[in-house]
């Protein structure tokens, strides 16, 4: 398999999805493709081997409407985390489109910095964009990371670290002004007194304090779009439902739309809207959260709901029978056809689809209203 | 009277800090009889871990066992010296399966040789005979006896879990402590863990004291459960009792404050502020500051071990009338 591949017009692509999703849409990632380029030996140099990647995210499509909660769920290294990145070009794709429906303004001052990136009907294709000329999209595209304890710097007080941003992007003339900011994000997180938190170092503060002010700094651009990169699962338990809760106020205060990254289904059908599973790089089934949990239909959504455990003392002394086979093979080792049917218990009891599971692999199609699943038991043909 | 496999009592484990006394376990008291699991849970600092190092006799410095005791099969380990404690109790009566176990083992050394190693020198085995033992050991936790020969980072996460489950299995203690074994891992792994832990439970009649933040894993595996809190078990009882009609205050939010894969989809509460600070303790109870029912004598007065049942205790102020106070059953 290549790197490079075909993609149709970009035209084509935004129309079919305006079309089928509506006023609603605020973001689709169309083909998404990270690969990471291993390094090679000598001999392979040698022998003219073909170059390998990790294949961290590929080839993935899905949109996200406007106001939802979307949540992204796998195991570690399934490539959600790289998903999150790449969709606000932390990292740069590989490939793939990811259209994005941005403020007038900041289209404005995009197409003022580059001639050739491409909008349409108010879209802007985020890939198109230039490394170097991102920056007035950065206000609208924001990200919570997950560990609160290393993502804020040890020097800077947490004034400093909210200021930065003000600072980065021109916001607020004079000091007081941007003081008035600072201690309003601080509010807004329910740091209070502002005053007095503002001048605290991180240390001195609890986890949960932390992850707060990683939030304030998230919004305190005013974003649209926020990547929320397991936000809680560092945090202890009693503490985790606050941050939750926190984060669902500002999303309605300031109309705020989340990807929501996490390994936690139970977290999960508590904060979103809708769910999307991922396997190994691909996404294998997307639904809205109680459709998801209440009837799942790929085998691998099946196996992760079953081993979930919960706090009821019934189950003890039972066994939990987790519906799958072996382990997550290596990401640069991706298996043929579907990538999940070497661990699939499905297959066993449909051999008939042997053949066609072990060299084909499925797209992602909708089953029912807005419920996509990628494996060859739904197939209708 | 039923054979007890450990006791603790009274129980005080401090860190004698530059900064103060950190009171990490303070006045901890349980019984656990023979094949009972015990399921430990609390937020990160309210002292499961250190309470974990302590029955082992590990607390790493400055930590000390200050007072109590700890009887293992009738002997109490406070007393005895190190040298006895290693040759006698630790791993034979009571092993470890350590948090981030992943890390445990070390990666210069086969698999085998590191499993075989307690074998070597506490049982003298030679090296070949620990070798095999150490094979059988491994098939019992699932795992091919062939890895014997492998080195750690040719293992998943999940087979170095079970591997180090074995290691602490190799002398055939009656007692396994497991701090957080499933939290580095993926749910599907996490759940296979666990199942191998029950069915180790079963057919080994070992004690399995769990540690970990996680109130469904307890649930999954232990009998009784104790929920510590800033040092103090503060709720201490049967399973169902526990998390049916929890008691404390601080065990109800605990429980309320979880998000479930199942059932109806309520709002969550949490505990609003932090834990205390353990070098300088609140006055009175010490939940009180992030206690909905804070009474005035919450705030000066420490709280009564009140025995609900016999094997329901809780150390809280709103029953202070009703339960008889300090006396109650065996526990």
């Amino acid at each position: 398999m290549s790197k490079q591949f075909q993609l149709p017009p970009r035209d084509e692509v935004l129309e079919a999805i305006e079309k089928k999703v509506g006023e609603k849409l605020l973001l689709y990632a169309y083909k998404l493709r990270k690969w990471f380029p291993i390094r090679r030996g000598i001999k392979e140099v040698l022998t003219r081997q073909p170059p390998r990647y990790v294949r961290a995210v590929d080839t993935i499509t899905f949109y996200i409407k406007e106001g939802e909660t979307f949540c992204l769920v796998g195991e570690s290294g399934c490539g959600k985390t790289t998903t999150g990145r790449t969709l606000i070009r932390l990292l740069e794709p590989t490939g793939g489109y990811v259209f994005y429906k941005a403020r007038p303004e900041t289209i404005k001052e995009i197409k003022e910095l580059q001639k050739d990136v491409y909008v349409k009907d108010g879209f802007i294709d985020l890939t198109s964009v230039h490394a170097k000329k991102f920056k007035p999209l950065r206000k609208e595209l924001q990200i919570i990371f997950q560990d609160p304890y290393g993502s804020l710097n040890p020097r800077f007080k947490i004034k400093d670290i909210l200021e930065e941003p003000l600072l980065v992007h021109g916001i607020g003339e004079t000091l007081e002004e941007r003081e008035k900011i600072v201690l309003k994000a601080l509010e807004d997180v329910k740091l209070t007194p502002p005053e007095e938190f503002a001048y605290r170092y991180p240390h001195m503060l609890s986890g949960g304090q932390r992850q707060r002010v990683g939030i304030a700094r998230a919004v305190i651009l005013n974003p649209r779009f926020i990547v929320a990169d397991e936000p809680v699962s560092m945090l202890d338990v009693s503490i985790r439902a606050e941050i939750l809760e926190l984060m669902n106020e500002l999303k309605r205060k300031y109309g705020l739309t989340y990807l929501f990254i996490t390994h936690d289904l139970a977290v999960a059908r508590y904060i979103c809207d809708r769910i999307a599973v991922m396997y190994l790089g691909k996404i294998v089934e997307v639904a809205s959260a109680d459709e998801l949990i209440d009837n799942p239909l790929h085998p691998y959504t099946k196996a992760l709901i079953a081993a979930v455990p919960e706090p009821d003392p019934e189950l003890r002394h039972k066994f939990k029978e987790v519906p799958i086979k072996g382990e997550v093979p290596s990401a640069a080792a991706i298996p043929p056809g579907c990538r999940f049917h070497p661990r699939c218990v499905a297959l066993d009891q449909h051999p008939e689809l042997r053949e066609q599971c072990t060299s084909v692999e499925p797209d992602l199609i909708e089953y029912e209203n807005e419920h996509y699943v990628a494996c060859w038991l739904y197939r209708r043909s | 009277m039923a054979k007890y496999v450990l006791e603790v009592e009274h129980l005080k484990t401090y860190y004698y800090t530059y900064k103060g006394i950190v009171r990490g376990v303070d006045d901890v008291s349980f019984k656990l009889e023979e094949g009972e699991s015990l399921g430990i849970a609390g937020e990160s600092g309210c002292g499961k871990s250190t309470l974990a190092f302590s029955l082992l006799k590990l607390v790493p410095p400055p930590g000390r066992i200050v007072g109590g005791k700890i009887v293992i099969d009738g002997q109490d380990i406070v007393k005895m010296s190190e040298s006895e404690v290693r040759s006698k109790i630790r791993w034979k009566k009571i092993s470890m399966v350590f948090q981030g176990a992943m890390n445990a083992l070390n990666p210069v050394y086969t698999v085998g040789y590191q499993l075989a190693e307690p074998l070597i020198y506490h049982k003298g085995y030679s090296k070949k005979e620990a070798i095999e033992e150490a094979k059988k050991y491994l098939e019992m936790v699932g795992l091919a006896p062939e890895i014997v020969n492998r080195y750690p980072h040719e293992l998943s996460g999940g087979m170095k879990q079970r591997v180090v489950i074995a290691m602490a299995l190799i002398l055939q203690p009656k007692i396994v402590i497991a701090d957080e074994p499933t939290t580095a891992l993926d749910v599907v792994v996490q759940a296979q863990i666990l199942n191998l832990l029950k069915k180790l439970q079963k057919e080994l009649k070992i004690s399995i004291i769990l540690i970990t933040h996680d109130l469904s894993i307890i649930a999954e595996l232990a009998d009784k459960v104790a929920v510590m809190y800033a040092g103090k078990i503060v709720e201490f009882g049967p399973l169902e009792k526990v998390f049916l009609e929890p008691k404390h205050p601080y065990t109800q939010a605990l429980l309320r404050s979880i998000p479930r894969l199942r059932g109806s989809k309520e709002k969550l509460e949490w505990i609003p502020g932090t834990p205390p600070d353990l070098r300088n303790p609140p006055p009175g109870c010490r939940f009180h500051p992030r206690c909905k029912f804070a009474m005035d004598i919450c705030r000066k007065e420490p709280p009564p071990e009140v025995y609900l049942e016999p094997d329901h205790r809780v150390l809280c102020w709103l029953y202070g009338k009703e339960g008889k106070q300090g006396q109650g059953g065996s526990l």
